[in-house]
């Protein structure tokens, strides 16, 4: 035992994590950020502090950079509130890109079924298709895990690229509109089949309102409600949730249909919504970058809020440096790894603190299996 | 890190808390060129030759244009944004290089009636929404014919993306070239769907060598059928992009997209102040399509041929879509003495004879 190799540095859980540390952690990775991407566009021949301005402030100095910042973080929290809730109990889809693409597509598809008429049950036809298409593709997975204990994470992530497929076929098959000579495009969404700009000048709509809801909702949910307290227990403890009797499957199944479904509205928002058709590229990867918001915002819907606002900045600023700087998008993307990289590095140094070799001994390993 | 870096870049974030930085200055007196792109600008293919087209029309204007280009955007609810925050940036006319940024031009364009726009291959205009693309299928025209004379099996292959007219169209051509100078040639197509997927490429051009076909051509971004005929011994031509570095054996020639003398006079003439929304389709004659580098080992009697095709089609001598033409199924589509008019083309759904297979739909 004791001639066991020691690694030159290790992980060691803290007994107590400082509470104040948990709200500065993120703060004291933002201010790292600026001074790694400072370097960083130094090193490129850039002035720091003009690439810092437009890359966080330029794009929301005016109310449209402010109402596109919601346009683009609409989708990103709107999918990773719907993830959290599996991620906590230990339910992992990595499928929403795909939830999104058939909500899309259904919800589209009743939009277009119903393109010359007008009423107002028009578009809540449309997101309840859109909802229950991103649920139906959601329980695949959910089926084929509670039945035939399948690897959801393959099943959802593979069914991505069916949804793909699908919608690919359709919108150069039988949705392609007739005057798009050829282009597969389907028709343009009608008026009443739209959902209408809240702010005008600007393409925000109910659907980043219906999203503030949701989240006011999941945290309800995962703070009050007794299934948010499953949940919890199922993620932290599965022995545990057994033991007390919480049905294991009805979690999946709860967890993935609130996910697909989620992913589903977001899907059919962006459609009835920014986009107004059809067409083969609906998402740019929402469903995975949701993924890394809903973990930015540690699984809780507040964080997940404030996680997909910056990383919905992070896109915006990285086109402002290309337009006002000529920043190659490269450059972008690791500034962006680097905001991931600190944030991430600080979450575990709070939770953590590290060893080094011959310094601490090692009798406290077995306190991890209490952490979470 | 020295103290003095760390406390200059400390410096530096806090006077951008601070907010004390301004954005980046408009110069002044020079007309500002935005670009769009839907891939990198370095991709090798398509966004590429875009931007090659940029810094061709930066290089012939000087001081008198600065341009700037965002790359790898999104053919989604991305491309509105991005358009409109280059409109708003202060540029004076914005090229939109792909279709996907069709409907987004047209509504950015609308708020923003005293920039100009140009959106290449698509089909709407407005009052300053110009539009422009190359006559791809003239270039097919020319490889058709070498690949008639190249084929030993008399069977051509083709890696095809999407089955949208301007892919068609340069089947087509292809077809009815080699058809031309050897009227036992078939085509046989196959889609991968993607403009740029090396590996579904590949595979494609495999399946096609498969069954025999001894040339492969490309509507395709990356060089990967043509690596996949090289490997075998066989002829492919390069597309987008000269691919001759590729297989420099091998690339018998390619279709090379050419935008920088399209770029130079539009936005001359926004200097110039005689802009007007254009619908531009040129091909050789306008210099917006190319022949990519001959290979050392073509015969150099199928090269001097391939360049009089270039030439009687450049000064009007030969129209790649001359009838007569049939259709797949024997039917006619245009008698002889007459050529497919630009909407006819615009629309073109449907196989002539002796290509092999049909249409996905």
């Amino acid at each position: 035992m004791s001639h066991k190799k020691v690694p030159l540095l290790r992980l060691e859980p803290r007994a107590e994590t400082a509470r104040v540390m948990v709200y500065a952690a993120p703060l004291i990775a933002v201010v790292l950020t600026l001074i790694g991407g400072s370097v960083l566009f130094a090193l490129m021949g850039f002035a720091p502090h003009v690439a810092l301005y437009n890359f966080f402030i330029a794009p929301i100095s005016d109310t449209y950079g402010l109402s596109e910042l919601a346009v683009k973080a609409t989708p990103l929290v709107l999918i990773a509130i719907g993830l959290s809730l599996g991620f906590r109990a230990n339910v992992w889809n990595i499928g929403a890109e795909g939830q999104l693409t058939i909500g899309a597509l259904f919800g589209g598809m009743v939009a277009l079924a119903l393109n010359d008429l007008t009423g107002w049950y028009i578009l809540p036809l449309e997101i309840i298709a859109g909802v229950l298409a991103g649920m139906a593709w959601a329980a695949i997975p959910a089926f084929l895990r509670t039945r035939f204990n399948t690897n959801e994470i393959l099943v959802s992530l593979m069914l991505t690229y069916i949804a793909q497929l699908l919608l690919n076929l359709l919108v150069h098959g039988v949705l392609r509109d007739p005057a798009a000579l050829g282009f597969p495009q389907s028709k343009a969404f009608s008026d009443s089949t739209l959902l209408p700009t809240i702010l005008d000048g600007t393409r925000v709509t109910s659907s980043t309102i219906i999203t503030l809801l949701i989240v006011g909702i999941a945290w309800v949910v995962v703070a009050k409600s007794f299934v948010g307290f499953q949940i919890r227990v199922a993620g932290l403890a599965p022995a545990a949730a057994r033991y007390a009797g919480f049905r294991q499957p009805r979690l999946v199944w709860m967890t993935l249909l609130a996910g697909g479904g989620l992913a589903g509205l977001a899907g059919i928002f962006e459609v009835a919504g920014p986009i107004g058709q059809l067409q083969p590229t609906i998402s740019p990867g929402y469903g995975f970058t949701a993924i890394i918001v809903a973990f930015l915002g540690r699984l809780h819907p507040l964080g997940i809020l404030l996680a997909g606002l910056l990383v919905a900045l992070s896109y915006l600023g990285g086109e402002a440096v290309q337009i006002n700087m000529g920043m190659p998008l490269a450059v972008t993307g690791v500034f962006q790894g680097m905001l991931l990289f600190f944030l991430l590095a600080c979450d575990v140094l709070v939770s953590y603190r590290i060893r080094w070799r011959g310094t601490g001994q090692g009798a406290v390993t077995g306190a991890r299996a209490a952490k979470g | 890190m020295s103290k003095s870096i760390l406390s200059r870049v400390l410096g530096t974030a806090a006077a951008v808390a601070l907010g004390l930085a301004a954005a980046g200055a408009h110069a002044d007196g020079k007309v500002k060129a935005g670009f769009i792109y839907v891939g990198p600008h370095n991709d090798g293919g398509y966004s590429q030759q875009h931007d090659m087209g940029r810094l061709e029309a930066q290089k012939n204007l000087g001081d008198k244009v600065e341009t700037s280009y965002v790359e790898s955007v999104p053919e989604g609810a991305d491309a509105e944004r991005v358009i409109r925050q280059m409109a708003a940036s202060g540029a004076n006319i914005i090229f939109t290089t792909s279709f996907g940024f069709m409907d987004a031009t047209i509504k950015v364009a609308k708020q923003f009636p005293k920039v100009k726009f140009e959106h290449a291959t698509g089909y709407k205009t407005a009052d300053n929404v110009g539009i422009y693309n190359a006559r791809f299928y003239e270039g097919r025209a020319v490889i058709g014919t070498m690949a008639g004379r190249l084929t030993k099996t008399n069977k051509i292959g083709y890696v095809a993306s999407f089955p949208i007219p301007e892919v068609i169209q340069g089947i087509n051509s292809a077809t009815l070239a080699a058809r031309a100078v050897n009227p036992n040639v078939t085509m046989s197509v196959v889609w991968v769907n993607s403009w740029y997927d090396p590996g579904k490429e590949a595979a494609a051009a495999q399946a096609l060598m498969d069954q025999g076909v001894d040339v492969i051509m490309q509507h395709t971004d990356s060089p990967a059928p043509l690596q996949a005929a090289a490997q075998r011994g066989f002829w492919g031509f390069g597309q987008s992009g000269d691919m001759h570095q590729y297989a420099p054996d091998a690339q018998a020639t390619g279709i090379v997209d050419h935008w920088g003398d399209y770029y130079t006079q539009r936005i001359q003439a926004v200097i110039d102040g005689t802009w007007k929304p254009d619908n531009t389709w040129g091909g050789f004659a306008a210099n917006m399509v190319n022949l990519a580098t001959f290979s050392d080992k073509l015969p150099a009697d199928v090269k001097a041929e391939a360049l009089k095709v270039e030439d009687d089609i450049k000064t009007g001598k030969r129209h790649p879509f001359q009838g007569p033409i049939k259709k797949q199924d024997g039917s006619e589509v245009i008698p002889a003495g007459k050529t497919l008019s630009d909407d006819e083309l615009s629309g073109m759904n449907y196989y002539v004879e002796g290509v092999i297979g049909t249409i996905p739909n």
